[in-house]
């Protein structure tokens, strides 16, 4: 027991360092690519795109594990992955990770995803699923896959949130060859992955979407949540274009596929 | 409120209802990559009926009969509930803003949406169309009555789709209301009842292949001049529009006449369903945005509740007649 508990410690002082180096590497070479410009002259952000990570697993680092639904065997094992949150580990308040932990361990009872509920902000941007941008002057629209969720980014005419939403309200601005999108006004339910990880309704998530060669952006991440956590940290990833000629949006209108989940046990029952 | 009422009223002017006149001259200013511009907050919430009234037998109204015919519509639908009953705290629609008449609607001196056939009725069905009518009569029976499950339940009640959504893009009864934005080779359009949305591809790329079944159909678009032409197949069937199957084809026609007006036009194209095709035609108004997040699905406490009822009232029911049995 005690061997194995140094061997992962040892696999996770190696993974944090390796995506110091790659982080580094990724940091110095980001600035020399200048996207394409739209016909208004911004950097053009087009396209469908989408995370190739296991992010939507879990955003920390984490090892290969069986699939949480037994049926699917190793159809649905949890790949491994390094980790999306730089320094490692999310800074969550000792309560808040206690929540965390009762939420990874009733997941299959409580990850919002498995309700086909709107998945929120930034998870939507790297579940396992294309996003498409569509931008114009006034709105960047992004179209997600997963059950239809979509997001409205104010460039123009920006106001506070009018209420709390899943998705929260998006207020966006260009620097450089930067698309910065502020987000606040999130209801306290969406997930940040299916491992428990999550936010309040304090929330605020400040993007970064920078084009780093002509099919793959670099997504950053910085987030807040006072209620939650001890301080501001930040993920990021990269994310690459669906390059198929036919690509595009699909209907994941996953509402009929949890209705037995959700409604089941109130089904009228044969006499 | 009465008085409000007549205020919307009086807003009938003459401008809106000359907007087929002002077309030929009218164009649409542009996106920076050219095409025609349509983007903004739009609604198609109209008190004009699909089908003409079996009384009515002209195509279009004179002002006065148009204003005639919308006062007694927003009659009608602020009387669907009787004042202070439960049913009227809840679906109250003029004390929460929800009917039409408190917000933009679109007018139009037509009596009715369909414009062909010249009858403005929606041509008789096939005897394939009876069939697969018949069909889903014995479907929904097998599923039971609304409140046995989720599934015997309505679509909408489901949070699955709405009227709205098409297409072809319908009134909703209410939240009639859609955000185009455009980019280069696409168009967007969201509907914001379930933040339902096309991404309209302009490529001239083909449609996929027969197996892939969408409830809102997979479209594929084009501009024809100033108008933006939508061809929508591969529905899945599940929501019948008028009684269409998984074989409808529509067509939809976009045209901005006016700043504050597309013209709408929408062919219904199903030969297992109808005898011919038919059209129909609204003119959609611009309306003030923004569109806010309308999470259904996630806010179904109406679904739950219901069914919940349902359970406790047969629990109820068979209480008491084991009550009666023992006696």
């Amino acid at each position: 027991m005690r061997n194995r508990c140094l061997t992962t410690g040892n696999v996770v002082a190696a993974a944090s360092a390796g995506l110091l180096l790659l982080a580094t590497l990724a940091a110095a070479q980001a600035p020399a690519y200048r996207a394409p410009r739209a016909p208004d002259g911004k950097p053009n952000l087009n396209g469908i795109w989408q995370a190739m990570n296991t992010a939507h697993w879990d955003i920390e680092a984490h090892s290969s594990a069986p699939s949480p639904a037994r049926e699917l065997g190793a159809a649905g094992a949890v790949p491994a992955g390094l980790g999306v949150v730089e320094g490692g580990s999310i800074p969550y308040t000792p309560e808040a990770l206690a929540k965390r932990n009762e939420n990874r361990a009733n997941r299959l009872k409580l990850d919002p995803e498995v309700k086909c509920y709107l998945p929120g902000v930034p998870r939507a941007t790297y579940m396992p699923y294309p996003f498409q941008i569509i931008q114009s002057q006034k709105h960047v629209m992004m179209v997600h896959e997963y059950a239809g969720a979509l997001r409205t980014i104010y460039m123009t005419e920006q106001t506070e949130a009018p209420a709390d939403s899943w998705m929260g309200w998006s207020n966006g601005r260009w620097e450089g060859e930067t698309l910065v999108v502020d987000t606040k006004g999130f209801n306290d339910l969406s997930w940040f992955d299916r491992a428990g990880n999550f936010h309040s309704d304090a929330l605020h998530v400040v993007e970064r979407f920078t084009a780093r060669s002509p099919d793959t952006l670099n997504y950053e991440v910085t987030i807040e949540d006072p209620k939650v956590f001890t301080r501001p940290w930040k993920m990021s990833m990269p994310l690459y274009r669906r390059v198929e000629p036919n690509a595009q949006i699909m209907e994941l209108r996953c509402v009929e596929f949890v209705e037995d989940l959700l409604y089941g046990h109130l089904r009228k029952q044969p006499k | 409120m009465t008085r409000y009422l007549f205020g919307v009223l009086a807003f009938v002017t003459a401008a809106s209802l000359t907007v087929t006149a002002q077309a030929p001259t009218y164009r649409a200013p542009r996106t920076p990559d050219g095409q025609p511009d349509l983007q903004g907050f739009w609604t198609n919430a109209t008190y004009t009926p699909l089908e003409r009234p079996q009384n009515v037998t002209k195509e279009f109204y004179t002002p006065a009969e148009a204003e005639a015919a919308i006062k007694l519509a927003i009659a009608r639908e602020a009387a669907q509930t009787e004042p202070g009953t439960t049913a009227d705290v809840h679906y109250d629609f003029s004390q929460f803003g929800l009917d039409r008449s408190q917000s933009k609607f679109t007018r139009s001196l037509r009596t009715s949406l369909i414009v062909d056939p010249p009858n403005g009725r929606i041509p008789p069905t096939t005897a394939e169309g009876k069939r697969r009518i018949a069909e889903r009569e014995a479907e929904a029976k097998r599923l039971g009555g609304r409140w046995d499950s989720a599934e015997s339940n309505q679509l909408d009640d489901r949070c699955l789709i709405m009227a709205g959504a098409g297409p072809p893009m319908m009134d909703a009864a209410y939240n009639s209301n859609y955000q185009i934005v455009q980019a280069p080779g696409y168009v967007m359009i969201l509907t914001e009842m379930i933040h339902d949305v096309r991404v309209i591809p302009l490529d001239g790329r083909p449609q996929p292949p027969s197996t892939v079944r969408q409830w809102m159909g997979v479209s594929r678009g084009r501009w024809d001049g100033e108008t933006l032409v939508v061809e929508t197949t591969n529905f899945n069937g599940k929501n019948p529009f008028r009684g269409s199957t998984d074989r409808l084809r529509v067509t939809e026609r976009f045209t901005r006449v006016a700043d504050d007006t597309i013209r709408y036009t929408f062919t219904v194209d199903d030969e297992a369903m109808w005898t011919r095709p038919w059209t129909g035609e609204v003119p959609i108004v611009k309306t003030n945005g923004p569109i806010f997040e309308h999470a259904c699905h996630e806010g179904n406490y109406g679904l739950y509740n219901t069914l919940v009822g349902a359970r406790l009232e047969e629990k109820r029911a068979a209480d008491e007649a084991a009550k009666k049995g023992s006696k």
